[in-house]
Order: C-alpha cells, then structure tokens, then sequence
C-alpha cells in the first residue's frame, strides 16, 4: 500500500477495510434515504389514487420539456460522475478534476433550470394557497381545484427535497474537486469519491422516479 | 490463567501501575479533551450524563401528573397546564431518554470493545451524532420553556397543525427531527462496525446476544427514523405554509399521518426494549454460569421483532377508520410479534434451569425484566385482540400496558446493564448492598404505579385527562403513591453510582467472571481498547471451563 500518509485513520487495520467500511456506510446511509423519500412517496400513492383526475390535471400544468431537459442534465452528471471515479481508480488525475468539475456544472445548470421552473410557476399562480388560481378548474368544481392545489404541493416539496439533496450534493463535491487538485486521491485510495459518487447517483436516481410521478401521469 | 473465549496476545498486565497504559479517562484531561473526543467510550459518557439529566426532566413532569391524580379534582394545574405535562413527559422519555438509552450509552460503549475493535466504524460520525442529540434536545427543552406543547407526543393532525393550537409545535417537531439524524447515524455507525470491524474468528454466530440486539435495533432507527423525519416535514409544511397534506379541505386525510407516525412510532418501541432484551441474555449467562439455551433462537428472535416490528403499526388505528381487514391482518401480525418475544422469555428461563444463579444486582434487575417484559407482553396481546382492545382504547389499561413495557422492560434493562457494565465503564464497583435496595424498592414502587392503572383502565377510566371519577381515587392513590416510592428508588442508584466514582473499590478487568471480549481488557480500558487486538477461537458464553472461578 502506497497511499499517502494520515489516509488510514488509527481504527482501521487495512486501507481495505477502511473502504468498505465507507462504502457500506454510504449504502445504508442511503437505505435510509429511501425511506425518507419513501414516506412522502406513500402519500403521494394514496392520494393519487384517490384524487386521479386532479393530479392528472395538476400534471398538466407542469413544463415537461423543461423537466426532460433537466432529466438528460442530471442523467449527464451521472455520467461525468462514473467516469470521475473510473479515473480515479485508474489515477488520471487530471481527468478526475475535469469529471468532478463537470459533474458540479451539471449539477448547478439543474438547480438554475429548476429555479426558472419555480419562477414561472409563480407566474402561472400555482404556487398552493399564496399564489394559486383556483379559478382555473372552476368548471369541474372547487373541491377538484383544491386538489390540484394538493398536487402542487407535492410538487414542491417533492422537488423541493431533491433540491436540498442536490445542495448537500454540490457540497460534497466542491471538497472533492478541492481534494482531487491537491493530488489526494491515488488508485490506491479514492474511498471519498466513490463514496459520494454513490450519493449523487442516488439523488439523481430520486429524480428518476420524480419525473414520470409529477410530469408524465397525465395521460 | 482461564481460557475465556479468546485468548489476547500477550496478556495485559493487569495491576501494575508503572508500565500500565493510560486508560481511556486519564490519557487526556480537560473540557475540550471530552468535547471535541472521537473515543466511542468517552462519546457513551457523555450520552450517559445528558440522558440523566432529560431523565430527571421528564419524571418531573410525571411527578406533577401523579400529584394532580392523587385527587379526582383537577385542584392542582389548569387542564391546559395537563395536556402540556404529558405530552413533554412522553416526548422527554420517549424521544430523549428511552430511544437513546441503551444504544448510545452502553451501546456505544459496547460495541466496539464486543467485537474487539479500537473503536467504531466512523468516530467523527459518532461524536457529531451526540451534538446533534444535543442540538436536537435544546430545541425540544427551549420550546418547553417557552411555554409547552400540549398536542400529546404523538403530534396527531388535524390538533398539531390547527391554527387554534397556540402551543410550541413547530420547535418541538424540528427538536425531534434534528434528533432524528442522531438516531439514524448512530444506527449506521453500528451496523457498519459489526459488519466490517469484528476481530479475527469473530464470526456471526459467536457475536454475544447484546451485538445482535443492538443490531435489530440500528436497522429499525435506520428504516424506522426517516419515516418519522419526513412526516414531521409534512406536519410542520402543513403548519407553515396553511395548507397540506392532512388537511381535508384539499382532499387530504389526517388517518395517514397517524399511519405514517406509527410506522416509526411503533418499531420505536422495539428501539426501546431490544436493547433490554440483549442486556438481559449478557446478564442470565453471566449470573447463572450457563451457556445460553438455543444462540441461535435467541440471536434470530431480535432480527425477527425487527423485522415483523415493522408490520404491525396498523394495530394503533384499531378505532380510526381502519377498515376491518386491514385491523384483521394488522392484528394477527401483532400476534406474529410474541412469538420471538417468548422465544427470549423461554430461553433465559431455560437458561437459567440447572444454572448456578448468583443474585447480584444486575441480575435481580434481569428478573425484574423477565416478570415485567412478560406482564407488559401478554397485556399487549390483549391490545392487539380487536375486541378487547375496542373496550379498552384509550384507557389507563394501555397506559400501563405500555409502561410495563418501556420502563418495566426497557428500563431494567438499561439499569441492569447499567450496574453490570459500571465496573467496566469507570473501574469501580458499585455498592452492592445500596443497590439491592435500589433494585427492590424500584421494582416495588413501578409496580404499585402501573399495576392498578391496569384495574382502573379496565373499569374505564380515560387516558389524558387531569380529573376523574370518584369511584377511582383509591386506585389513584396507590399509583402516586407507588410514583413517589418509584422515584426514590430512581434517585438511590443516581447518588450511589456518582459516590462510587471516588469511593468505591477498584473493580478489576473482569469482576463477575464473565465472558465476552470486553471482559478482557483491564477496567476502564485504555484508549484503543486492547493492548493487542484478541482473536476469538471460541462460541460466545463458554462457562464451562470457568466453572472453577469464584465470582466477584
């Protein structure tokens, strides 16, 4: 083992534990996630059972270019993600700083496309209770447009979460963008990259199932 | 020299100041050395001391309860003032005390030593978990004197986000939040420590119980925790923002948050009382000098509570618009729950036959566990019984049901530990002699408390409310009176136990002759815990080579 000095921390009797110690860490770190995001999740399923239509119709408002375009934006840092950590593990330094460093504008250009899509729902007043226009569904009745009022504000902290994971995310990897310039990481040692890098996949993979939840149930 | 069940490469030279490494409490002096620690033994520590601390806070609150109950007028506090008492009585105990009793303080100190490791997986992680407890209890005590929160630990919509509902709600929430992620992180920290630190030959099956227990358990605080965090997310975005998600007026349904709470709230209780029931299997071996009858049962049982834990929340909505399949099906699943509960239950008992039983302390607390645990068990399956527990909703009969378990159960859990493990944590003896006396007043005084709200619940009387019916006033009585013997027997150990610190007799590496690798280390044990990390040759709970050594 030739990693650099102080990479081992006292506890640890092998670079090798070390890792999967972290690794493991991070994997249920994120089953916890999943259950986060799953109890929200659980409410979202019964009252789109319930109320089908009315967030049939709140789906419809929504702006599902913008938000395939963020898709394929965030499906590309997973990407430049990946390979952050294949060069990583194959000790191209220089590459890994790109990667991490892509993988950041990705992640900003998402949250910046996201903050068009809040701004021009303010504009449309579909923001629930303070900006909302009930009006809009007053053909199928007001109980219907609370409803829609009720999806909109699954949407939001739906959304909302994501953004906060995607912050947290960007977090990260300002430190190891930081890191890997210094010339921390060697094939030997890497453990943080891949560790976050499982972090950001699994952001990403949390708006995988956000996009057809809120943008394609319409139909 | 015993052969223990692993052999530690060379022995530690026990007794011998001069060339003795520090131990873990001496290598640093000073504030700072303690609050910026990543030792898991000193990072238990200070658990222990905040966690005493939102223990006396929260038996003022019952103290207060039971004084207006000792009369059926509401003579004492306003019935607001009662509301406000009970509910920060269950969220201190429940949230700050009984959740992170036995995992963050013994298991903390624990784990590490028990599959023979320097420390846990992520140290740093560790000691952030403990300020996150802290920040989270600040918040919980900051809105308690600011005023209270008076919705009943259970924060049930439409009551917590009513705009009518002036009390602390929002503080309080984001207090038990924050403590969430302490939870969730100490949880994690275990389940990567058993998993990938144990000691060479450790293998699974010769984990001690206590590591089993401990390790059902961080699985339901990392399952369980996040479930709670985000629905006190939705409650406290309803309460904000006006408008949400249990809220009928936009087709919401506040019968879900009760789902979404309990799905937590119920596994919780098994956070509370696996730890118990580890402890307990460390103290019947260890006092009755007997290998544990059926490991293998014994370690299952704790992963299946966990896992049908998680199955049976529905049984808390028995008369909230449950439909009656779904109550069929939640009932018959919390039947499911008793049979690896009394699979522990037979097991110690079986363990114990033939045993050579010695009454320490610790051990009389066992058996206060077993007797307690099996009354709380069997008054649960009443509970889980749709008709009985139609009768009885909302009653004292629940009230004590529950009590028998968390403090009957988890809290003899948690001070029998407690006593078995002192030696170890500060290499000193406890005074026996006080704490028997503390064991049997404790055990006299829970059980004259919460034995006659099991008669009072079934005669009818309601939970909740600060005045009752004459007729009840005897029954009353006995249980303020029962509290207040109760609470003397809780204060002994706490002036004992500090006493001992300074005064009592050194206790030595392994005082009750008992196995398990963190009785090979000397008392307290030095900072990387072992001189040489041990390797284990043999099954947890091997006596029978040890048959020949006196105990204590």
């Amino acid at each position: 083992m030739s990693a650099r000095p102080g990479a081992l921390a006292h506890h640890f009797d092998s670079l090798e534990q070390q890792h999967e110690a972290a690794t493991l860490g991070m994997w249920v770190f994120l089953a916890s996630e999943i259950l986060f995001f799953g109890g929200v999740l659980t409410a979202y399923a019964v009252y789109r059972s319930l109320h089908g239509d009315a967030f049939a119709a709140g789906s419809k408002e929504l702006f599902t270019t913008v938000g395939a375009i963020n898709t394929a934006v965030l499906l590309s840092s997973s990407l430049t993600m990946a390979l952050a950590v294949y060069f990583a593990h194959t000790g191209r330094r220089d590459w890994l700083t790109l990667c991490v460093g892509l993988t950041m504008l990705f992640g900003v250009a998402f949250l910046a496309v996201k903050g068009t899509e809040y701004y021009r729902e303010y504009r449309e007043s579909l923001i629930p209770r303070y900006a909302f226009d009930l009006d809009k569904w007053k053909d199928e009745g007001a109980a219907f447009g609370h409803r829609v009022e009720m999806f909109f504000l699954f949407y939001f902290v739906l959304t909302g979460l994501h953004a906060v994971h995607m912050f947290v995310g960007m977090g990260l990897l300002t430190y190891l963008f930081v890191r890997s310039r210094r010339g921390d990481f060697l094939p030997e040692y890497y453990t943080p990259v891949e560790v976050i890098g499982l972090y950001w996949h699994f952001v990403d993979i949390v708006w995988i199932f956000l996009f057809p939840l809120l943008y394609l149930i319409r139909h | 020299m015993t052969t223990a069940i692993a052999e530690p490469r060379p022995s530690p030279p026990h007794h011998r100041p001069d060339d003795r490494v520090p131990d873990y409490i001496n290598v640093s002096y000073g504030v700072k050395s303690w609050l910026l620690t990543t030792d898991h033994k000193r990072i238990a520590l200070l658990y222990l001391i905040s966690i005493t601390l939102m223990f006396f806070i929260g038996g003022a609150f019952a103290v207060v309860i039971r004084l207006e109950l000792a009369t059926p007028k509401g003579d004492l506090v306003s019935a607001d003032t009662y509301n406000k008492l009970f509910t920060m009585h269950g969220i201190v105990m429940l949230f700050f005390f009984l959740i992170p009793s036995i995992p963050a303080v013994l298991g903390n100190f624990l784990v590490p030593l028990m599959v023979g490791a320097k420390d846990l997986a992520f140290p740093r992680l560790n000691l952030a978990s403990w300020y996150v407890y802290m920040t989270g209890a600040l918040f919980t005590l900051w809105a308690m004197l600011a005023g209270g929160v008076d919705t009943g630990w259970t924060f049930y919509t439409p009551l917590s986000t009513s705009p009518t509902t002036h009390t602390h709600v929002i503080p309080t929430a984001v207090g038990i939040l924050i403590l969430g992620f302490s939870s969730i992180l100490t949880g994690l920290n275990f389940v990567v420590t058993i998993h990938r630190m144990r000691a060479p030959g450790l293998t699974w099956m010769r984990l001690p119980l206590f590591i089993w227990s401990i390790y059902g358990t961080s699985l339901i605080m990392l399952l369980g925790t996040p479930v709670i965090t985000i629905t006190l997310v939705l409650v406290a975005v309803e309460r904000l923002w006006g408008i949400g998600f249990f809220d009928p007026r936009v087709g919401g349904d506040p019968v879900l948050f009760q789902h979404l709470f309990w799905f937590y709230s119920h596994p919780a209780v098994y956070i509370m009382i696996l730890p118990a029931m580890g402890v307990v299997s460390e103290l019947v071996t260890t006092f009755a000098r007997k290998t544990i009858f059926g490991y293998k049962f014994v370690a299952y049982s704790s992963m299946a509570i966990a896992v049908f834990g998680f199955l049976v929340w529905g049984h808390h909505m028995f008369v909230a618009d449950e439909s009656a399949y779904a109550a069929l099906v939640f009932s018959a699943l919390s039947f499911l729950v008793a049979i690896p509960s009394a699979i522990k239950v037979f097991n110690w008992t079986a363990t114990l036959y033939k045993g050579s039983i010695v009454f320490h302390t610790p051990m009389l607390y066992a058996f206060g566990f077993v007797g307690l645990f099996t009354i709380g068990g069997l008054t649960g399956l009443m509970l889980a019984t749709l008709a009985i527990d139609v009768h009885v909703t909302d009653t004292y009969f629940v009230v004590a049901h529950f009590h028998y378990i968390m403090v009957g159960g988890a809290i003899m859990g948690y001070l029998g530990g407690l006593h078995f493990w002192w030696p170890k944590m500060t290499g000193r003896m406890y005074p026996e002699f006080w704490a028997k006396i503390a064991a049997a007043i404790i055990f006299f005084g829970f059980n004259l408390t919460f034995f006659p709200q099991f008669l009072l619940g079934y005669l009818g009387m309601n939970r909740r409310y600060w005045e009752y019916a004459e007729e009840y006033q005897v029954l009353n009585v006995m249980s303020s009176a029962g509290a207040t013997i109760l609470g003397v027997g809780y204060l002994i150990p706490f002036v004992y136990l500090t006493w001992s610190l300074w005064r009592a007799k050194e206790a030595g590496p392994n005082p009750w002759g008992a196995t398990g690798l963190e009785w090979l280390t000397p008392s307290p044990p030095p900072q990387d815990n072992f001189p040489e990390t041990p390797v284990v040759t043999m099954p947890p709970y091997v006596y029978s080579r040890k048959e020949a050594e006196v105990v204590g």
